[in-house]
């Protein structure tokens, strides 16, 4: 009985030969989700060797970073999903008193402050976050009946609000954005009633003006920047200017691997890292961008799937939440870098360049798999 | 321990229920998701699908640089096909500060050409200036004009020099130097009006303009069309490599009417004198030499002249940046007196046969001013014939005085004195030949009858350029018929080789009505030369063809009325002696050359000017100057101006071009020498 539990395979004994998807499930890893990862982030790593002007170097870095993400997500798939209800929130507690740290010895890079330095590596706080947030949410949300009661909405409110301030305060809106919409599409699929959702946006509305004094003062100019990127070709437009010449210059079909000019000649900044979507736009135009886009909507479908599959609430509203602030990630990069979003530091996933983003992300999907992996057998 | 513990009242949860709860928010999660790639897909179609030729064009203005290519500047050829402009290679040190590295280094480097290339304190100066103001991977000139030694000294060590490179351009040259300098001119660099003035597109990739001469007035036709390399540049502006070439048109080869050898003897016959000569092909108004004395080198203009010298130049008390032939205004003195005698015929004031006595000074009624022949003991009875043969004044005074200053001003101008002739080179000026009314308007002031006599020999007033007079003398060669003057003989294309020739522009015919007067005139001016006692006897008597011709003396230093008699040009101050004129055209029968020749403080125009009209007539007409030559060989009398040899003179230009030289033996034709010098001339006319 309990070998059948840990050995899903065994659930359908008229399959005599188990396949290859079969034996990776029995190891907890989705064939699914990973093929589709490890397309989209082959494509990552071609694009980069465009993007960062020929160079090996990066591209063999972002191979690790992904290998090394692979691994992650591979170990945390193997645990069960109850040890991480359990487990995480308490990190999560962990988490914000880091981020306090970081608030008050952190290192500056760029202008912000966002890096602990622990001495042998310089951490993160706010990217661990990402996935402590819908964890911890999900599994508060389990403990309570659902659709949430009033009180319940206020709690998980201050649970996304206080770590989201502290991060929005390095100033990382990019990030803040990320996990408040991680913590909130948690409440969202838990059953926020409509009328608090509608509620909620009216207030936002009616305090934009509020929130528009609080923000720092490159936050606006990019705002501003979004309605009119014409107004200041040379200053705050500069860069989304670029990138959109760079994808409309791409056209239907592209101009070929390692063809395009915009980044190739510099003319796009960022083009590595935030920007890497105008360099892949524009080499590969519109017929590679649907293909992007279908393997991103493949996932974040899957992700779906998995939280349909679920078994219990932590585990649906963890998996749909993952999907969902996947879904986010996609859709904030992508809208900034073709003009309909003002410029916040969202990179693309598995794509753009850059550490602890994908190692995270990664992290991410291997608790999908542990979700996805570690059904039980229950009587209907 | 988990941190979150259920509570008793949530401990009962109705599982079904939340996980249907939950698939319905899934489906709208799904719903907006799908509401957002939409919104996505639309906007990458509008910018992808529809607005791509708009962004295609922007990525391609972001990244291409149009490098204008300057067309190589047209040859300039004499009528022999002897090169008077070219381009040549020249060498330029060109240094890239950004492959130099730090402001030591450039240092250092300056210091290591030193021992290679001779550097000036200016040069490096202007390199550092330069540096300052371009970016740091364009290479900036250090030193132009390299010697071929130079380059050879650099090539050895040249891996001493990161950075640095030596390119070969091209120069403007021009092998005659200073004997043409104003004729050809020189291009310089285009200063900021020029580029304003004109169109900024056809000067494109050009640093060098035509600043004077033909340089300046054929400047469109030499200039050629630029071209255009598109250079891909990244975002720094750093270009990376060439797109696409587009290829400009070289500017166009000008033959000029000019004969090096005849200008090239005209320049020595002048010698140390200033002044000009200038000698017209009347029968189409080519220009065959144009000298102004002094010449300059024109090599100092291009590439900029440095202030210095042209400062030396310009305050030159000798003036040699002036071109006499076409801007030095001058009294023509007596050489007026030839058309004269034409407006006395045609007007009917006297006939070929009227005859003054002169007496050496004259009076107008009413009047004790004495006006004066130059020759003090008189003439005696002088015709016509003997009035320009032996340059009366008081032949002309009286003549002057029957016509009046108003025909005389019909008369003169319609042989173009006074007047811009509309030769095609740059600055001429026009001079004058008073008139009542001119001098209403410019003196407020009457006309006196004593400034009709002094107009009447070529004083007073009358300001004239060499260039004026040679043209008045092709009219008369010609009979009234007259041709504007003109350099430029035709314009070959660089590319087709297509040579197309300037057809002369025919001015107003000067319609006499009695064509006899032609020949009465033109057998006095051929008796100027041809009979004892003509002013030009010397040079005429020699001459293996008829020359007809006028000198003249213009008085620089008025003469006081108590002095009887004029100091002898010899021993007055250089810069109050007489200028000396000459004009003349020959063979007198068949006109084939016009010269006139001004010599400034000449003294006599007999024995200054007249001899270097001669040598001149004699270069175009026998190829060879016999004038004193005559007992030397042939051969050995031959000028051979410093001809460098040119390209090839394509053989449409050479039948052009060919014109029968005389060929009869000249020794036969000349006099011989023990032929009696009496005719000599008592005294110089003036």
């Amino acid at each position: 009985m309990i070998a059948d539990v840990l050995h899903p395979m065994r659930k359908r004994p008229d399959k005599p030969e188990p396949g290859f998807a079969d034996w990776l499930e029995s190891w907890h890893i989705d064939i699914w989700l990973l093929l589709l990862l490890l397309a989209v982030a082959g494509i990552g790593i071609f694009i980069q060797y465009s993007a960062s002007g020929h160079s090996i170097d990066g591209v063999i870095s972002q191979a690790q970073r992904v290998g090394l993400g692979l691994v992650v997500m591979a170990v945390i798939a193997q645990a069960p999903p109850d040890l991480y209800r359990t487990v995480v929130p308490w990190a999560y507690l962990g988490t914000i008193v880091l981020l306090v740290l970081v608030e008050l010895l952190g290192d500056h890079a760029k202008g912000a402050q966002r890096w602990l330095d622990l001495g042998i590596i310089r951490f993160q706080p706010s990217e661990f976050m990402k996935l402590a947030m819908p964890t911890t949410i999900a599994a508060f949300l389990h403990t309570r009946r659902l659709p949430p009661t009033l009180l319940t909405i206020l709690v998980t409110l201050a649970l996304i609000g206080l770590p989201s301030a502290l991060i929005a305060k390095q100033p990382d809106l990019g990030t803040a954005l990320l996990i408040v919409a991680a913590g909130g599409f948690a409440l969202f699929l838990g059953g926020l009633q409509w009328r608090w959702i509608i509620g909620a946006l009216l207030a936002i509305g009616a305090a934009a003006p509020i929130l528009w004094e609080q923000l720092q003062d490159y936050q606006r100019q990019r705002i501003l920047t979004l309605l009119d990127p014409e107004s200041d070709p040379l200053g705050a437009g500069y860069h989304i200017t670029q990138s959109m010449i760079a994808i409309g210059s791409g056209g239907a079909f592209g101009k070929g691997w390692l063809n395009g000019t915009q980044a190739k000649l510099d003319f796009l900044p960022e083009a590595h890292t935030d920007f890497i979507f105008a360099v892949y736009s524009e080499e590969l135009g519109f017929i590679g961008v649907m293909l992007l886009l279908v393997l991103y909507l493949a996932i974040v479908g899957r992700c779906l799937w998995i939280a349909a599959r679920a078994q219990d609430t932590f585990q649906r509203l963890l998996a749909g939440s993952l999907g969902m602030t996947f879904f986010i990630y996609v859709f904030i990069n992508i809208g900034m870098v073709i003009g309909l979003l003002p410029v916040v530091g969202v990179p693309l996933p598995l794509v753009s360049y850059g550490g602890t983003s994908a190692v995270s992300l990664l992290a991410s999907f291997g608790i999908l798999m542990s979700i996805h992996t570690h059904r039980k057998l229950l009587a209907n | 321990m988990a941190l979150f513990g259920k509570r008793r009242r949530d401990a009962l949860k109705n599982v079904h229920a939340e996980r249907d709860a939950f698939l319905r928010r899934a489906g709208v999660a799904v719903l907006f998701c799908f509401v957002g790639v939409v919104v996505l897909v639309a906007r990458l179609v509008d910018l992808q699908i529809v607005e791509h030729e708009h962004y295609q064009t922007r990525a391609d203005e972001n990244r291409m640089r149009v490098t204008p290519v300057a067309p190589v500047r047209g040859l300039i050829y004499d009528r022999n096909g002897s090169l008077l402009a070219q381009n040549q290679p020249a060498f330029v040190l060109e240094v890239t500060p950004e492959q130099v590295g730090s402001r030591e280094a450039m240092d250092k480097l300056l210091a290591r050409l030193q021992h290679v290339i001779t550097l000036t304190d200016a040069d490096v100066t202007r390199f550092k200036d330069r540096v300052r103001k371009s970016p740091r991977y364009r290479g900036v000139p250090l030193r132009s004009n390299l010697t071929m030694e130079e380059v050879a000294r650099y090539e050895i060590d040249r891996y001493q020099f990161p950075g640095v490179e030596i390119n070969a351009g091209l120069t403007r040259n021009y092998p005659f130097g200073a004997s043409a300098a104003h004729l050809v001119g020189y291009v310089g660099g285009i200063s900021e009006e020029e580029l304003r003035a004109a169109n900024e597109s056809q000067f494109l990739g050009l640093t060098q303009i035509g600043k004077n001469g033909v340089e300046k007035s054929q400047e469109d036709l030499l200039r050629g069309e630029p071209g255009a390399k598109i250079i891909e540049a990244n975002a720094y502006g750093r270009p990376l490599r060439e797109l696409d070439y587009r290829r400009g048109y070289p500017g166009r080869n000008l033959y000029l009417s000019i004969d090096t050898k005849v200008q090239a003897v005209a320049e020595q016959a002048m010698g140390n004198f200033l002044g000009s000569v200038v000698a017209l092909d009347p029968r189409n108004g080519e220009v065959i030499a144009m000298v102004s004395k002094p010449g300059f080198d024109p090599q100092l203009f291009v590439g900029g002249i440095d202030n210095g010298t042209y400062q030396t130049l310009l305050n030159d008390p000798q003036r040699p940046l002036f071109n006499r032939s076409l801007q030095g205004l001058y009294p023509p003195g007596s050489t007026v007196k030839p058309a004269m005698a034409l407006a006395g015929l045609e007007y009917g004031v006297v006939t070929p046969e009227h005859t003054e006595y002169c007496r050496g000074e004259m009076t107008l009624p009413g009047s004790s001013r004495k006006y004066r022949c130059w020759r003090r003991s008189g003439h005696g009875a002088v015709d016509m014939l003997e009035g320009v043969k032996r340059s009366c004044d008081i032949y002309f005074y009286n003549l002057a005085t029957m016509l009046g200053i108003d025909r005389m001003h019909e008369a003169m101008t319609g042989f173009g004195l006074g007047h811009v002739t509309g030769v095609d080179l740059p600055l001429e000026k026009g001079g004058l030949y008073p008139s009542r009314e001119w001098k209403r308007k410019a003196r407020r002031e009457n006309w006196y009858p004593g400034e009709t006599l002094n107009t009447g020999i070529g004083q007073g007033y009358v300001l004239v350029t060499p260039l004026q007079l040679a043209q008045m003398t092709a009219r008369i060669a010609m009979r009234g018929d007259g041709y504007k003057p003109h350099v430029l003989h035709a314009i070959e294309d660089p590319i087709t080789r297509k040579l197309s020739e300037i057809q002369p522009e025919p001015l107003p015919k000067i319609d006499l009505k009695d064509n006899a007067n032609w020949d009465t005139v033109i057998a006095a001016m051929e008796a100027v030369t041809q009979e004892p006692g003509g002013t030009a006897y010397a040079i005429g008597r020699s001459a293996p063809y008829r020359i007809a011709a006028k000198t003249g003396s213009a008085q620089v230093a008025g003469l006081r009325q108590d002095e009887v008699r004029a100091p002898k040009q010899e021993d007055m101050p250089l810069r109050l002696r007489d200028h000396a004129l000459f004009i003349a055209f020959a063979p007198a029968e068949a006109p084939r050359i016009a010269v006139a020749v001004m010599a400034e403080h000449g003294g006599h125009g007999a024995s200054i000017a007249a001899p270097i009209a001669r040598q001149v007539m004699d270069q175009y007409l026998l190829g060879y100057v016999l004038y004193g030559n005559e007992n030397a060989t042939e051969a050995s009398s031959r000028v051979t101006p410093s001809i460098v040899p040119g390209l090839p003179v394509p053989p449409e230009l050479q039948q052009m071009l060919q014109k029968p030289v005389p060929s009869g033996a000249p020794a036969a034709a000349a006099p011989t020498p023990d032929a009696p010098d009496a005719a000599a001339p008592e005294e110089e006319d003036r």
